[in-house]
């Protein structure tokens, strides 16, 4: 990192480098930086929901199983798969940009941009089953208060609730709040991340981005791989653990 | 410190060992380890996948000492909030209240 005051900029300035930076690099150390910061508290907002999980899973471990074995773990595998190599096609968009190859740069972010859309519409459908299963907690949906319908012992009808002794409904629904808010406010996430990447693929587009100046692309690309991060820790967390406990289940 | 530029290879590699990550966690969640080993297991593979996001996605192996320090801060804070939170509800019924 340049070290000192800066009196004087560099002879081929980029038409991007703001006033206040003596040069690129220390700008888009800066921006790094700043965006990391903003990922911090990032980390903390998403602490507070792993925690109160923790806790209440601690608590209720075989209603949190039951509940959390009615999720679908093949949506939400294909969707870890889709999150993840989301982030390898974001991963090659900042190398393309680096390189200087704009239109690899921008199919990279398009295929970025679909996978994150694919994700939300497999998530749309899981949101919609526990709709129809009357799973959705509280009185979130007017007229569609949380009321699952216990299955009794021997039936696989899997839209029913299977408890496992130990396990009530009530706790149940406090799984699916925290499902809810936890997988909410990660879809939220994703839905600005791809409103960030639509700004970067038309700014890329209109030739803004090369080698000497990419940093918007790189700082988009950590937010966007942050919020994969989020997902890596929720899969596991909502979807498998409690799979185990099946066989037991009958 | 000059930008560094990251392979293509790199980035592949990365990418299957997630891939892989994601596979072994979803077979491991189906067998019966004993006591609190399922979370354990499931935990340790979610930790290593976001290790390697963000040391080679998120460029954090080549960024300055700064990053780290923010970084370390931020898993610092976030002990706080567990370790205290923990140590308060697991030791509630120490005590015999009424």
């Amino acid at each position: 990192m340049p070290e000192g005051l800066a009196t004087t900029h560099d002879a081929a300035t980029h038409s991007a480098l703001q006033h206040h930076f003596a040069n690129m690099e220390q700008q888009r150390e800066a921006g790094a930086l700043g965006m990391w910061v903003f990922l911090v508290t990032e980390i903390m907002f998403f602490g507070g929901m792993f925690l109160a999980y923790t806790l209440y899973r601690y608590k209720y471990p075989q209603a949190f199983a039951a509940a959390s074995n009615h999720l679908d773990l093949r949506l939400g595998g294909i969707n870890t798969v889709a999150l993840i190599f989301s982030s390898f096609t974001m991963a090659m968009a900042v190398f393309y940009t680096q390189v200087g190859r704009r239109r690899n740069s921008i199919v990279c972010l398009l295929l970025t941009i679909v996978l994150g859309l694919t994700f939300l519409g497999i998530k749309a459908v899981e949101y919609h089953d526990k709709y129809t299963d009357n799973l959705i907690p509280g009185q979130l949906i007017p007229g569609h208060p949380f009321n699952p319908e216990v299955a009794k012992p021997g039936d696989t009808d899997e839209h029913k609730l299977h408890l496992v002794p130990g396990a009530t409904v009530h706790n149940v629904e406090l799984f699916y709040w925290i499902y809810f808010a936890m997988t909410g406010m990660h879809a939220l996430h994703m839905i600005i991340g791809i409103g960030l990447l639509t700004t970067m693929t038309i700014m890329a587009w209109r030739g803004r981005f090369g080698p000497e100046y990419h940093a918007p692309i790189e700082i988009s690309g950590l937010y966007w791989h942050f919020v994969d991060i989020v997902w890596i820790f929720l899969f596991p967390l909502l979807y498998l653990l409690g799979r185990h406990l099946e066989g037991h289940l009958g | 410190m000059s930008e560094h530029i990251v392979h293509p290879r790199v980035y592949i590699t990365i990418f299957l060992a997630l891939m892989l990550g994601t596979g072994l966690t979803v077979v491991a969640a189906f067998r019966d380890f004993p006591g609190p080993l399922n979370a354990v297991v499931a935990l340790t593979i979610a930790v290593i996948k976001s290790t390697l996001v963000v040391l080679y996605f998120m460029h954090v192996r080549y960024s300055s000492r700064l990053i780290w320090l923010v970084i370390a801060a931020a898993l610092f804070w976030m002990a706080i909030l567990f370790a205290l939170t923990i140590s308060d509800y697991s030791t509630r019924s120490w005590l015999p209240i009424n």
